[in-house]
Order: structure tokens, then sequence, then C-alpha cells
């Protein structure tokens, strides 16, 4: 390891400190310990806050703000968590697969109340630490019962995707999916590499607002694949981590999850209610296994919670208990709809804004993947080398991939952040 | 059509969670359930604390609060409270900042953070847990990846209480860097713990073996009713030098058992090593989690860093091991009267929630049947299923097993 400026200052220290009975017998077990890499993301925002800038931007943050760049508690949660305090509930353990009523409430959210697959007891859910805890589940599962060790991801995708899967011994492959030309889906790419994939593959999909590309198949293209990875025997895992946040409709945004269902597949789904519900910190998630009949369901049951007890026994409850009670409460339900939909809006706003900005600064680059894609993330197209210069001149702070985080757009700085985009794309 | 997953079997089900099942299906009016670990009021009720539901009602109050996600290590205020709350405020590991915390998803989240920052960060393969354990202790270390998996002998059986002669015998032929699982109070299932000397003796094989100690700390203040007291092991070995982890729950103490609030303190002799071991720890809980839950951790972290709230706190963990204390001796006292055969000093003698009652897994099963009193078939029994309305029942209950049921 090479001795850095920080090592010699700790050896130093080291050296002059006095001798007591907890250091005079061996250095520390943990003396060789490597700094792992920095985040990315991380580091986007900590320079960020450095700066002293006034028109200062942080397009990095993958959490919503409000026009005022705020961050937003839904009035529906705030009136869910009167009633929870209200009601002064326990503080029980929950079971393992956590609370009945919210993964019931989960899946039919996702599936749709009419579902056949809800109807006929065919699901295995649980309670998950949101969305990642809910991948984590799944992985592991996976690991233990899938018989091909390997998952298939979309290029690119979301950062943490990797480290969960090969964390249980995965290994990692990805199909085409974003096509940097266009700044669109690679359809084409897509379905040639389906095509070529071995028999029976566990393939990941965004069920919406794909992360970090903003790019969606629309239901023509995912008929398509539906069809194909039918005829592959494909193992579908949906993660939607973005149901109603997409486009404002909780039913729109659930289209492929309930296509691949209707077709057939028997489908793996991770979910989070961090963003569409706001509830971030609360870790309010759910995995489930489709399965061939209610006895199965069953016995897949018993297998996830033998997963569950050795990572942290039983989940949260504070953050299944607001989801459940909005979505059981019709009024409430209504309301959440419409908070949903207000933070839909405002992204797809600043979108539109964004690229009138551009057109209107003269530039003569095409930005309609800037309205075409959905959801909290944008891939603008541009390279490492200009998202430096936005950055530096423009004090905007983005990752090198050229993604831009939506929610950090206001309709305050949105004319700024076109001029400078301009400025370092002309 | 079989579905892929049609081979997969049904596991068999956990037993505490059977046993419960067990309990809630029995309509039997003078049911009790000794087996479940979670207080109990005198009339059988879920106790969520006071000072939790004033300091929770303020925070639904609080506008300025919201849901935003906690860094990837948890909520700082929290974990510099909790860790502080066991090694003490005067401890010089603290002063010399060779401490950090990590929130984490309670107490069996603090294991599993534990044994996986263990198992891939050190490298370290072996560990022990005491004969008998918590049912969970193996199964997380085994899912963090350790093959060798070992028993130091803890439970004495003929004398009800520690076997501390095999206890260090065992810890004796492990081998260097086998990390050596330790019941800080209140030991679960046995309620035995060994004195302040005995505790020498394990620091000096410890040391002498180079072997890693984590101290399951799920009672400090619910034992006792001490803080100080209850943490005076973790202390003594944090003091005497040696590297160690402490798993922290907030799920007895504070009442928070669906909240899952806990931290895992780490105590390291440079205090320059902590940042690349937190950076490590960071990209085992990314790609397990992201980030703990807010809620739990925030009332927590209130209360610790609040005076008044400490105080009122501490009031109500002094409530909850008091009765307790009361229900065992209560226990103790019936069967003496009764003249039922057998030693009964250890339901005194013994610490915190549960007490190892040495029943057989036929009495148990006697009990359950004729007396529609739930307890584990180790014989461990939950003290806080023990009330003043039904403490009669229990006692007749193992009188009869003991005289009349089988061996």
């Amino acid at each position: 390891m090479a001795v850095t400026g920080a090592k010699v200052f700790s050896l130093l220290k080291t050296n002059y400190k006095p001798l007591t009975a907890a250091t005079s017998r061996y250095a520390s077990l943990w003396s060789n310990v490597e700094m792992g890499p920095p985040d990315a993301i991380l580091g986007v925002t900590e320079a960020f806050k450095k700066d002293t800038n006034p028109n200062k931007i942080n397009l990095g943050v993958g959490a919503y703000r409000d026009d005022n760049n705020k961050p937003f508690v839904l009035p529906s949660v705030r009136k869910a968590e009167a009633i929870m305090t209200s009601k002064a509930l326990d503080k029980e353990y929950a079971p393992i697969s956590g609370s009945a009523e919210f993964c019931h409430a989960a899946i039919s959210l996702a599936f749709g109340e009419g579902s056949s697959v809800l109807q006929e007891g065919r699901n295995a859910t649980v309670q998950g630490i949101s969305g990642t805890g809910s991948l984590r589940i799944g992985s592991a599962f996976l690991a233990k019962f899938f018989p091909i060790k390997t998952v298939w991801f979309p290029s690119p995708t979301w950062g943490n995707h990797v480290p969960i899967f090969k964390h249980v011994g995965m290994e990692v492959k990805q199909y085409r999916y974003y096509d940097p030309k266009t700044c669109g889906f690679d359809f084409n790419g897509a379905m040639e590499d389906f095509k070529n994939m071995p028999d029976g593959s566990l393939v990941l999909l965004h069920a919406c607002a794909h992360n970090p590309t903003g790019v969606d198949p629309n239901p023509e293209q995912w008929q398509a694949m539906s069809d194909l990875l039918k005829s592959k025997k494909a193992l579908p895992f949906f993660d939607m981590a973005y149901q109603g946040f997409a486009s404002g409709s909780v039913d729109k945004d659930a289209f492929a999850v309930r296509k691949f269902l209707d077709d057939g597949h028997n489908i793996l789904l991770a979910q989070s209610f961090a963003k569409n519900m706001g509830l971030y910190g609360e870790r309010a998630g759910a995995f489930t296994v489709v399965c061939s009949d209610k006895d199965g369901a069953a016995r897949v049951m018993s297998q996830i919670k033998i997963l569950i007890r050795p990572l942290y026994s039983n989940p949260p409850i504070n953050g299944a208990r607001i989801v459940s009670t909005i979505l059981s409460d019709a009024a409430l339900r209504s309301e959440w709809l419409t908070d949903v939909k207000g933070m839909a809006d405002r992204i797809i706003s600043m979108r539109t804004q964004l690229r009138a900005n551009l057109e209107k600064e003269g530039s003569t680059r095409n930005w309609s993947h800037i309205t075409d894609q959905i959801g909290m993330f944008c891939f603008t197209g541009m390279t490492p080398a200009q998202v430096e210069k936005l950055t530096k001149e423009f004090s905007v702070y983005l990752t090198k991939d050229g993604r831009i985080s939506m929610a950090g757009i206001t309709s305050a700085n949105v004319a700024y952040l076109a001029k400078g985009m301009h400025a370092v794309t002309k | 059509m079989a579905g892929r997953f049609s081979e997969v079997s049904q596991a068999a089900a956990i037993e505490v969670f059977a046993v419960v099942k067990a309990f809630n299906d029995d309509a039997h009016e003078k049911k009790v359930n000794l087996s479940i670990g979670a207080y109990r009021t005198d009339d059988s009720k879920p106790w969520v604390l006071p000072v939790v539901r004033e300091t929770e009602t303020a925070m639904a109050a609080d506008t300025s609060l919201n849901h935003e996600y906690l860094p990837i290590l948890g909520l700082e205020s929290f974990s510099t409270a909790a860790t502080k709350m066991v090694l003490g405020e005067n401890s010089a590991v603290l002063k010399e900042g060779r401490a950090t915390g990590i929130q984490t998803l309670s107490g069996t989240g603090a294991l599993r953070v534990a044994a996986d920052t263990l198992k891939h960060v050190l490298k370290y393969n072996s560990f022990y847990f005491s004969n008998p354990t918590w049912g969970n202790h193996k199964m997380i270390f085994e899912h963090a990846g350790f093959t060798e998996t070992h028993q130091y002998r803890y439970w004495d059986a003929a004398n009800r209480g520690l076997d501390i002669n095999g206890m260090l015998e065992d810890l004796n032929a492990a081998s260097a860097n086998s990390v050596i699982i330790l019941h800080a109070c209140a030991h679960n299932p046995t309620g035995v713990d060994p004195t302040q000397e005995q505790w020498k003796q394990i620091a000096d094989v410890i040391e002498a073996k180079s072997l890693f100690p984590i101290f399951d700390t799920a009672y400090q203040g619910f034992a006792s009713g001490d803080l100080d007291k209850d943490a005076w092991a973790v202390r003594y070995f944090a003091d005497r030098g040696f590297e160690l982890m402490v798993t922290q729950s907030f799920a007895k103490n504070f009442g928070l058992y669906n909240e899952r609030v806990g931290n895992l303190a780490v105590v390291v002799k440079d205090a320059s090593v902590i940042p690349a071991l937190r950076s490590q720890v960071t990209l085992l809980v990314r790609g397990s989690y992201s980030n703990p839950p807010n809620h739990g951790a925030r009332v927590v972290s209130t209360v610790l860093n609040n005076p008044k709230l400490f105080e009122e706190w501490r009031t109500c963990i002094r409530t909850m091991s008091s009765r307790i204390q009361e229900m065992r001796a209560g226990l103790r006292e019936r069967l003496e009267k009764l003249g039922t055969p057998g030693l009964w000093d250890h339901i005194t003698s013994q610490i915190g929630m549960f007490s190892y009652s040495g029943l057989s897994a036929g009495q148990v099963k006697f009990i359950a049947e004729k007396y529609h009193i739930y307890m584990l078939s180790s014989g461990r029994i939950n003290i806080c299923g023990l009330t003043t309305k039904n403490i009669d029942y229990v006692a007749e209950a193992i009188n009869d097993a003991v005289l009349n049921g089988p061996k």
C-alpha cells in the first residue's frame, strides 16, 4: 500500500504516543485494513457543500426536493402519522416476514387489487429494508435456490445492484440497454442479448423510471421483451422503486410488472416506498416471489424467513405502518395518489422547462431525451469533460456519467442550469 | 405446471415462534406464555415506556423533522450516545478516541454486521458461542461465512450455575483469532452471569490465546436496573486494553422491539484505524440494506441526549427490572413453600428476563398440555410472563411436573 501523507502522519502519531498497556503489546488488529473506495455520489455532495457560489446547484441528490429545494414530507404521510400516534400502537416484535397488513397492501398496489396471483395466494411476500433490503433478501434466496448463479443487469444499472448480488456470490453480467447515440433504449441490443442468453437465465429489469438513465421501454417493447423472455424460460426479477413517482399514475408505472404476470411469468419483485411515499429513512419495502401455487408460496415463505432471521430477525415497523395506514384508508390513499402525482408532475415540468430553456439559449443539440426520459434521473449525454466544465465554471454538481437528478432542479434555477449546459455543449 | 421453485422444501419452524403460535391458538382461560423474550406488565400487557410515548408525540409535532435517508452508518448522535452508554463517560477509550459506533438493525443486525466485518475484513473464520446460547448466534455467524463453529461449555446443569472450569478449558483450546461471543449481562437463555472474579479469569485466557471478544449486550440496564453495573464486564475488558466489539440492542431496555434499534461499538487500540474500518463497514452495509431506519434511533438519541428524559428512562428500566426481580423471588418462595424437590435458589441468583428452570423437555410438554403454560423445550422461561395473578398457578404446575411428570 502506497505510503501517503495521511499514512505517514498516522505512523508519526503512533510513534509519539506514550506507551500504555493498550499500545505496548501489538499493533491494532485493524492496522492493515485499507480505506474503501470513496462513494462517487457522496463525493459530489461533499464538493457541493464546500462551494461558496450562491448559484450552485446539486444535481447528485437521489431524493425528491420541492420547488424550494427542500425535503418534502408528504401531507398524506403526516396525516397517517397523526393517526398512528392517536392509536398508541405497541412496539412488539413484528413477524419475521413483517407486518402482514403492509405486505398485502404493498403487493396489491404493485399487482393491482384484482390480480389473480393474489386471489390464488400464489405470492410469497415479505417486508424488506426498503428496496436495497428487498433485493438483498432476493439475492440471498436466489443464491440458495436458483440453479444458475448468474444475474443479468441492464447496462448501465443502479450502482448498488452489483455489490448486493456479488455479496452472495453471484456472477454479474450485463445486457445492452442504454444507447448513448440516441440517449434512448437500445431495444434491438437488449432483445439480441436476451436471445443469446442461456435458457432459464435470471434477468433483472427496472419496472419503470430506469436508474440511472430515465430511459424506459414503451408498452410494445415491453410486450416483445415479455414474449422473448418467456420463450427463453427466463426468470424476471423486477426492481420497482418508483411506482407512481415516474408518471404520476401507480397503474401506468406498474404496466410492465402486470403485463409479465398476465403473460404467465412467475416473477420476483423488489418494491421501495422511499421515493413514492417520501419514506426514505424509514426503510419500507417488500420482496415477493410469485409461485405456481399456494403450497409453493408457503414453502418459499418458510425459506425466506430462514434468510431474514440471521440478517436482522424482523423488520422495522414504523415505515411499514405509515404505508399500510395510507393504503388501507380510501381517503388517505386518494390523498396520497394526489401527493405522488404532484411530485411526478413537478419533475415532468422541470424536464419540460429545462428542454425549453436549452432551446431558448439557442442550443442546436437534440435534447428530446430530457422529456422522453422519465423519473428522478436524466442521462443528459454530456461527456465527463463537459461535466467537469459545468462544475468548475457554473458550480453545477453531477456525476461524471452526465446523470442529473431532476429533483435538484427548481423553477428558480432551471434557466441558469440551461445556460450552463448550453455553454459547455455548444 | 411445476414452478421453478417447486423443489423448495418447507423449512423447519423456529421454536420460539412455533411456541408463541401454539399459545395464541390456545383458548384456555388460564393459559400463560413464558416463551417469548419481551417484557410484560403485571397485567400481562406489552409496555410502551412513557418516556418513549412522550418523545414520539414531540417528534410527531416537530415539523422540522423529516424522513430523509440517514447516513449509511446511521444517526451519529444516536451512535455516539449509545457507545458512551456502554463504555461509560469516564472511559479512557472514549477520551482517546479509540471507539466508534455504527447504528444497526437492533442487536441481530449489530451481530450480523460484526460477523460480516470480522469475516470479510479481518478474514476470521472461527467462532465460539456458549452452550447454551441465544438460538440465532450460530446462524448469524454461519450465514456471514464462518465455517469453524465451536461451543464453549457454560451451563452447569447439576449445579444450575456457570461451568467456569469447562468454559476456561474450552477457550484455552481455541485457535488464535477465534471470535468469542460473550453475553455482557443477563445471559440468554440461562440468566447465569460470571462473577467479576470469573470475568477476570475469562479475560486472562482470551488475552493469552489472542482471541477476539464480542459482547452481546441486549440487556444493559434491564438486568439489574443499573446501567453501569450491567456494563461492568464490557468496561473491564475495554479498560484492560482489549480490542473488542459490543453489539447493543435497545429492544428490551427501551421497549422498542419492532423499531430495530441497535449499535455496534468497536473498540480499537489505535484511533487512526477507525476511518478505514468505517469505510469497509460502509461497503458491507451499503450492499445489505443501504442505511438504517430512522425512527427508533431518533427516539433513543433524543432520550439519551436529554438529561430530563434520560432520568425518566432510568426510572422506567428500574420499574422493569424490579418487577422481574419480584417475580423471581415470588416463584422461588412458592416452590420452596410447596416443597418442590430440587434446589430453586438459581431462580433468584440468575438475572434478567430469562431463567433456565432446569425442567426437562418432557416436563415442559407435560406443563403445556395439562396447564396450558408455554415455555421453550430447553426449560427456558421468560420471567416477564409471570404476574401476581398467575404466579401461584405456574408454581403449582412446576411442582406437579417435577413430582408427577416425566423425568
